[in-house]
């Protein structure tokens, strides 16, 4: 390996089959306690609906099934072993402290229907997390229900919808900048409006003088993230606002990249009329390999009579409770109250940090992008020079001339201990190299990231192949994407 | 801020490095007229102590230590430990979605395992990575029913989980899809002649739960055969997944639409939990959220990938199958990690004490009150009718720390004074006879002498 490569070595880890290969009639990991009821006949029970036979569910003891998951686990990169700048994503750290409170007795094993004068403490939570998101977002109300992002801003869209509904008619169209993430073009269509793309001007953010001129009263609202997703904040925001509202729009505002935003400035103070929250980016929960997230949606006043049901009030004895009488409500777009142990982790987090620590974990989060970008400018190609807030977009313009695209680069980056930047997104950048810190970075860190990144260009110039080729020092190498979904294997079966 | 891995120097010197003179250089593209010059009105910063101590509080504020009686959707089951034990471990913790397979592979292919076991669960041939729960993954259904069927309209049973239906009235509002409800009969099933005349040639699929939402299982052959003959697909919502440990699973349905929770998720007032689609091979590109798939890599060694990708809203974006992106995969993996832990015999095991503690409950019950719906077999949930209000027994069962039965007349306004009760492995014979006779300490009466229930009333 080249000396070049300071962060990461390798080692030896272990294979490991699927857990169906290990599986043998007998073995257990489970004792159930002694029934201290009678026994009943399931046959007698359940007539024809009874199961008789649950096929090859796998049959281990405990020890294999520790060694099975832990060896599975070696082989995944994660937050905790470094970096992992994926634009758009804020993988920043997962304070641990929010997995223990969220674990405690009466928090873990609440149950959503029990009454509410013995659910106080979980009420509060929903309460006091709901003030300071408000607060933070610059809104006037809130609802925690929707369970992730792309679901907070179906639940907005639905509130788009159902404000334009009580003012006469629905409209027909959403704008999207091209720069957007496909959940917005895609929650559009569940609401039942046409998408209506917006262009980027050369600078990257939205092209005021063409959404003058596409803004009409057909024109429900503006899908908006901001920053965008080349982490450029849209300087002529309140033009924007003012356009959507001169012809009775609204303006929505994917919170994707609030992580750029939190303690310095408020969407609500700069025409934002209702926005959704990733708790999984900007608030520290654990992303998880991919979920659970958590996406409440913030609003303005105008807004509240249609948030989903139910919402938590103060009653006149001063406790906390449920209403659900809302007749203007768009209904409910979960059971229950959403993703409840996301709630407890993201108000840890708020309050380990306090508003000093919240303005400092953006200033800190501005501060290594920016540092990123200067690291790198010169040996990529910036497509856009517009000021950087909390993410860098770069292209491979420089190393696809040596027939290196970025998703090449990216897989050597591996080599070199890092998770890859987030490849070919934005759209609007061909061959986009999106990189995200987060504030979680220490200056060496990023450093190993910046000589990581410079001695990869050097290695475009200098043996492209080795580049086309990587990762060299993984498990598995490139794996074949294209037989995967022509010939779908997406489960085990036994060898006949 | 001690999250925060640099000192004010490094802060000094990065600045110096980037050019700019402070902090606030680097906010100057946002116009100064919106910049906050003030603290955010939240909480001060707090020591690891405060927010335990403020936490604990909290939670001993939320039922700690109470014995529950309530299902609906969200059932306690015992967690073995080493779930957290190993969903604690960073590596699955603090990863991101496995978009680079090279160095996601732990997270691959326990998500392949994941879905393998819940083919072989729900009697499917394919299972997604997850959905957000089974209200949403019910809904989800219903509008592949719609993509495949080319049809639009919905005949969901009454004896759905009324919040579940409540989420397919939101997503069908606006998506042009009739939603028409089929009651139920005398012993809490589905009314099948209802059934029959409810279907159109527009019907896109009959959405059923079993065991549905008093606990009741289906004769979920029967209602595949009415919406097959019709052109229709059958939708069946599983809310409690350990009945499938010992009922059989709707092998007869086109589409099943689950709720893991009880999997080794923890109660959590109401979330996260883990939502699965499962469903046949020919319909899998019309499937929504993720999906893994085996392949090989250049030297041919065995590894697992994202795949079908192309129904996904990253890349089809407004014609994506949904706007789905962050599923439930941390959860996934407990319920993965449980399916693996109880196994072939352990689920059925588990399961077989459920319905124990739920028989005996029912005659235990039964001796005092009116247990309604005993025409059909059911898992570990049922129907409670008492003369009084199940507020009030509920409010004289919390003095004891028990948790009773949820009161229905919100959801079932004809059912009058009944309560869904639940029984788990985890209830004990002590608590259910505490129960039942607290319950029945105002009733002054046995069931003899009170009015039986109308089952001609039950039905709508």
């Amino acid at each position: 390996m080249k000396p070049t490569i300071r962060k990461a070595t390798q080692h030896v880890n272990q294979n490991e089959g699927l857990i169906f290969e290990k599986s043998s009639p007998g073995k257990a990991a489970w004792k159930l306690p002694p029934l201290d009821v009678p026994e009943v006949d399931t046959g007698k029970l359940l007539g024809s609906s009874e199961r008789k036979d649950l096929g090859h569910m796998p049959e281990v003891s405990e020890i294999e099934i520790i060694r099975h998951f832990t060896r599975l686990s070696t082989w995944n990169y994660a937050i905790d072993l470094g970096m992992y700048p994926l634009g758009s994503c804020t993988m920043k750290y997962n304070p641990r402290v929010n997995e223990v409170v969220s674990r405690l007795e009466g928090l873990a094993n609440g149950h959503p229907y029990q009454p509410e004068k013995v659910s106080q403490g979980a009420l509060r939570i929903l309460q006091t997390l709901s003030e300071c998101l408000i607060d933070i977002t610059g809104m006037d109300a809130i609802t925690l229900q929707p369970a992730a992002g792309a679901h907070g801003e179906l639940t907005g869209l639905l509130m788009v919808r159902a404000y334009h509904q009580s003012n006469g008619a629905p409209r027909k169209k959403i704008l999207i900048p091209d720069s957007a993430h496909g959940t917005n073009p895609a929650t559009a269509a569940m609401v039942g409006y046409a998408v209506e793309n917006l262009k980027s001007n050369a600078r990257g953010m939205v092209d005021v003088a063409a959404l003058a001129s596409q803004m009409n009263e057909e024109v429900a609202a503006l899908m908006l993230t901001n920053p965008n997703t080349l982490g450029v904040f849209e300087q002529e925001i309140h033009k924007i606002a003012d356009i959507m509202h001169a012809k009775g729009g609204l303006l929505y505002m994917d919170g994707a990249n609030m992580n750029a935003l939190v303690g310095k400035v408020r969407p609500g103070d700069f025409g934002v009329d209702l926005m959704h929250l990733n708790l999984h980016k900007t608030f520290s929960t654990p992303h998880g390999g991919g979920g659970p997230g958590s996406g409440p949606v913030a609003i303005k006043k105008i807004l509240e009579p249609f948030l989903p049901t139910p919402v938590v009030i103060t009653k006149p004895d001063g406790t906390l409770g449920f209403e659900y009488n809302r007749p203007q409500s768009v209904g409910r777009v979960r059971a229950f109250y959403g993703n409840f142990g996301m709630f407890v982790r993201a108000l840890a987090y708020t309050l380990a940090n306090g508003p000093d620590g919240l303005r400092q974990t953006t200033e800190d989060a501005v501060l290594n992008a920016n540092y990123i970008r200067k690291g790198l400018e010169g040996v990529y190609d910036l497509p856009y020079s517009t000021p950087t807030m909390h993410e860098v977009v770069f292209s491979d313009k420089v190393q696809a001339k040596k027939g290196v695209k970025t998703m090449d680069i990216a897989k050597r980056l591996i080599d070199y201990g890092f998770h890859p930047y987030t490849t070919a997104f934005p759209l609007i950048v061909p061959g986009a190299l999106m990189i995200e810190p987060t504030e979680s970075e220490s200056v060496e860190e990023m450093d190993l990231f910046i000589d990581a990144m410079k001695s990869i260009a050097e290695e475009v110039e200098e043996d492209p192949q080795m580049v086309l080729a990587a990762p060299h020092t993984t498990r598995v190498s490139r794996l074949d994407e294209t037989a995967a979904a022509r010939k779908p294997v997406l489960r085990w079966k036994p060898v006949q | 801020m001690r999250y925060l891995p640099k000192s004010p120097a490094d802060r000094e010197a990065m600045l110096k490095a980037i050019g700019a003179r402070s902090i606030d250089d680097l906010f100057a593209p946002i116009p100064a007229e919106y910049r906050l010059n003030r603290d955010l009105k939240v909480p001060r910063q707090m020591a690891e102590s405060e927010i335990v101590d403020w936490f604990r509080e909290r939670s001993r504020e939320t039922a700690d230590g109470y014995t529950n009686f309530l299902g609906a959707g969200a059932y306690y089951h015992y967690r073995p430990v080493i779930i957290d034990s190993l969903i604690s471990r960073g590596e699955f913790l603090t990863a991101y979605t496995p978009y680079q397979p090279e160095i996601s592979q732990g997270t691959l292919q326990s998500i392949f395992e994941f879905q393998t076991m819940m083919c072989e669960l729900t009697g499917m041939e394919v299972a997604n990575a997850s959905m957000y729960d089974g209200s949403t993954a019910a809904a989800e259904a219903a509008m592949m029913a719609c993509r495949v069927t080319g049809r639009s309209a919905v005949a969901v049973a009454r004896s759905v989980h009324p919040e579940y239906r409540e989420v397919l009235a939101t997503y069908a509002h606006h998506q042009g899809m009739p939603l028409v409800t089929v009651p139920f009969n005398e012993n809490a099933r589905l009314d099948l002649n209802r059934l029959e005349k409810s279907i159109t040639p527009d019907t896109a699929c009959v959405l059923i739960q079993s065991p549905n939402f008093f606990g009741t299982i289906e004769d979920v052959g029967a209602i595949a055969d009415i919406a097959h003959k019709h052109g229709a697909l059958l939708v069946v919502s599983i809310a409690e997944a350990v009945s499938l440990g010992v009922v059989e699973p709707p092998r007869q349905a086109d589409i099943v639409a689950m709720e893991a929770q009880s999997f080794g998720v923890p109660l959590g007032f109401g979330g996260p939990y883990c939502g699965v689609i499962a469903t046949r091979e020919q319909y899998v590109r019309q499937m929504p959220g993720r999906l893994v798939g085996q392949t090989t890599d250049r030297n041919g060694k065995r590894g697992f990938v994202l795949t079908l990708a192309t129904r996904e809203q990253h890349i089809r974006r407004e014609k994506a199958t949904s706007n789905i992106c962050t599923n439930q995969a941390l959860i996934a993996l407990m319920a993965n990690i449980f399916m693996t832990i109880y196994g072939k015999v352990g689920l059925r095991e588990l399961a077989k004490q459920n319905l124990a503690k739920a028989a005996y409950a029912v005659r235990q019950f039964g001796k005092h009150e009116t247990v309604l719906f005993s025409g059909a077999p059911r898992f570990n949930e049922f129907v409670v009718q008492t003369s009084e209000d199940p507020h009030a027994i509920n409010n004289r069962l919390l003095e004891h720390k028990i948790v009773g039965g949820l009161p229905l007349k919100k959801f079932y306004p004809e059912l009058g004074n009944a309560a869904l009760w639940c029984c788990t492995e985890m209830t004990t014979r002590v608590a259910i006879d505490a129960a039942v006779a607290s319950v029945a300490e105002r009733e002054g009466s046995t069931k003899s002498s009170k009015e039986p229930a109308d089952v001609q009333e039950v039905v709508r």
